[in-house]
């Protein structure tokens, strides 16, 4: 009784749209690195340093929009960093991806305790405001749920559409789906598979910081230690559960924060005061592991994920 | 540009690159000082002196080192196998979650029975923690990658449950802590009076066994194979995915010794603060040392120096300690650069 009236409730739909927000920014920034061939484990900290980059600049005085971009510009440098690596050297991604997660969050922490020397509780900014459609925002339920959000939602919407018409309805987007399937074709035609691959792992460490820059600038209005707690390893679970599909993994990350709203709001009613918060704080990992057991089986992993290609070498 | 293997590779080749790495770690390390106003040779100094600087300071990086060696050989021996297990932190939790169930009165042993049957407990926890992720890999093909990460967040969110549920010590004054183990069931001191534990010791016996496993068992050989080409190891008839298994088993219970050591030999309880992420620092551990368990102990030890040393040198400078985590994480990433230009060179096209 008391779940389903929170599943018909407006707030909660718009909570779950909230919290699906940063994760399609990552998951999707993640499936464009896997669909070119390469699995991005820098996820979780270029998250960080997205969150603290775009709030930082904002909170130095830049605008809202410019800080979007300062947070993917970082997102794209430590993305630099990650391909290099990984593409032309052919590093293990699995080891390179751990230290580009390490490297990103400790200079991370390492600006903030100095640009913020002395402080307890971190300073706010004025952060994105919901943004309500005209006439749309009006209606039932899903008015305030999809059009009364900010406008990062919005842009999170906009780029799983981008996204799929670039991945399957451009010459360029067949290169890189070819780069993650069979590297030596993409390289008979002439093209170059480091390129594809470098600018594919860029271009999505940059979308992954725009994730965690949703959470320090239109979710909350300040930046906090451990504030990505583990989401960009989610969106990794999230990208094999949307079978490296966009709209799949839109649908993927909207179900799973409906499960995480669903989850806090459980925690609040006479059921849920019995059991103890840990348990529904473990939901969402238990969750993940469960929708990668399930998936598993009919899986299409891009069949070069985690080869290294090397022109000449077959 | 290509990759081309270097067929006699001259002593240049083999020490210079590893060289510029550190160098340029150390270069990384002056900089980031300097942007915290700080001199980077008195950093770097107070960095060292803080780490091996005193028998106080050597032995702190010694007890430091002790976990690391832990969870660096988990890593190391799992990583040979290709396993890629990034949980040791959730199978080190599950080894001093026996310690403390166990070691709190349950078990009213001696000490020559208590600890031995600790350690065997704690590992076996570990092992059990990573055969699910290990079973998943196996039976469905889940990578072990995402599951063994998420179950870190899973284990220590359990571990937080016990600690303010049946674990809860009730004269704690309502911190989450368990209650602490009984005098039978804390390590000794190597030494009298230098504060050093057994679990250093532990950790170098284990650093050999896991050697002599590596290289002088059937086990080691398959598990070795099976990491190089896991097809061409299946076509030789190498139970790939038993090899996998016992090497989980293996990884698991390593890692497990970390928290038992911790408990029985530092801290005497368990807290959810016990580990400040030796789980995945294990995984920089293994990889400096080339994933040879006996490297990985001089490994621990200089990835542990940098720590106590980036402590100390935080309370002594304006400078973060979050500098030690930024010089291994730089580190970590140049030397696998550079080990691979030891038997690489680059060809411009």
């Amino acid at each position: 009784m008391d779940i389903l009236e929170i599943l018909l409730s407006a707030s909660f739909w718009t909570a779950a749209i909230r919290i699906a927000s940063p994760l399609i920014f990552a998951t999707l920034g993640e499936l464009i690195c896997e669909r070119a061939g390469i699995l991005n484990l820098g996820i979780e900290g270029i998250m960080v340093a997205g969150a603290f980059a775009g709030w930082m600049a904002v909170y130095s005085g830049t605008g809202l929009w410019m800080g979007v971009a300062v947070a993917m510009a970082v997102g794209m440098l430590f993305g630099l960093v990650h391909s290099l690596l990984t593409v032309p050297f052919g590093l293990s991604q699995h080891v390179v991806g751990l230290g580009v997660t390490l490297l990103a969050t400790s200079l991370t922490y390492y600006a903030y305790r100095l640009a913020l020397p002395e402080v307890t509780s971190p300073p706010k900014i004025d952060a994105f405001q919901p943004f309500e459609i005209p006439l749309l925002s009006e209606l039932p339920l899903i008015g305030p749920a999809l059009f009364s959000q900010t406008p990062l939602t919005y842009l999170a919407f906009i780029l799983v559409g981008v996204v799929t018409l670039v991945l399957y309805r451009t010459p360029l987007g067949l290169a890189l789906r070819a780069a993650g399937e069979n590297p030596s074709a993409v390289a008979a035609q002439g093209l170059s598979v480091t390129g594809i691959r470098m600018g594919a792992v860029i271009v999505g460490s940059g979308f992954m910081a725009v994730g965690g820059a949703f959470l320090t600038m239109s979710a909350f209005d300040s930046f906090f230690f451990e504030m990505v707690n583990g989401r960009g390893w989610i969106c990794i679970a999230l990208v094999v559960f949307g079978a490296w599909k966009p709209g799949k993994a839109l649908l993927g990350a909207i179900l799973f924060a409906a499960f995480d709203a669903l989850q806090i709001r459980v925690q609040q009613t006479p059921l849920g005061a019995d059991i103890p918060y840990q348990v529904f704080l473990m939901t969402p990992y238990i969750l993940s592991i469960l929708a990668l057991i399930v998936m598993s089986r009919r899986a299409e992993v891009p069949a070069a994920l985690m080869v290294p290609f090397n022109k000449g070498e077959r | 540009m290509r990759l081309e293997p270097v067929a006699n590779p001259s002593i240049w080749r083999t020490t210079l690159p590893p060289a510029i790495a550190i160098a340029s770690t150390v270069v990384v390390a002056s900089l980031l000082a300097m942007a915290a106003g700080a001199n980077p040779f008195s950093v770097l100094g107070l960095i060292l002196k803080g780490a091996f600087g005193s028998k106080f300071a050597l032995l702190e990086t010694l007890n430091r080192a002790t976990p690391l060696i832990f969870t660096g050989l988990s890593v190391a021996v799992a990583f040979r196998a290709r396993l890629w297990n990034i949980g040791a932190e959730a199978q080190l939790y599950a080894g001093a979650l026996i310690t403390v169930v166990l070691g709190t009165g349950m078990l009213q042993w001696g000490a020559f029975a208590l600890l031995p049957a600790l350690a065997i407990s704690s590992m076996l926890a570990g092992a059990l923690v990573l055969l699910v992720p290990a079973l998943l890999k196996v039976r469905f093909g889940v990578d072990e990658v995402v599951t063994t990460l998420l179950f870190n967040f899973i284990f220590l969110l359990f571990i937080s449950m016990l600690l303010e549920g049946p674990l809860k010590d009730p004269m704690g004054m309502g911190w989450p802590k368990s209650e602490r183990l009984i005098a039978e069931a804390r390590l000794p001191r190597i030494v009298e009076g230098l504060r050093l534990h057994w679990g250093f010791g532990l950790a170098l016996i284990a650093a050999a066994l896991v050697w002599v496993i590596e290289r002088r068992t059937t086990l080691g050989y398959e598990m070795r194979a099976v990491g190089l080409n896991r097809e061409a190891a299946g076509f030789a008839g190498i139970p790939v995915n038993r090899v996998l298994i016992k090497t989980a088993l293996l990884a698991g219970g390593l890692a497990a010794l970390a928290g038992f050591s911790e408990v029985a030999g530092l801290k005497g309880n368990l807290t959810l603060d016990l580990s400040p992420g030796f789980g995945y620092t294990g995984i920089i551990v293994a990889m400096l040392a080339l994933l040879n368990p006996l490297a990985v102990v001089a490994a621990a030890l200089f990835v542990a120096g940098i720590f106590v040393g980036a402590d100390s040198m935080s309370r002594a400078a304006s400078v973060p300690s979050y500098l030690a985590d930024i010089m291994l994480a730089t580190a970590l990433l140049l030397m696998v650069l550079a080990i691979l230009l030891t038997r690489f060179r680059v060809v411009r096209e």
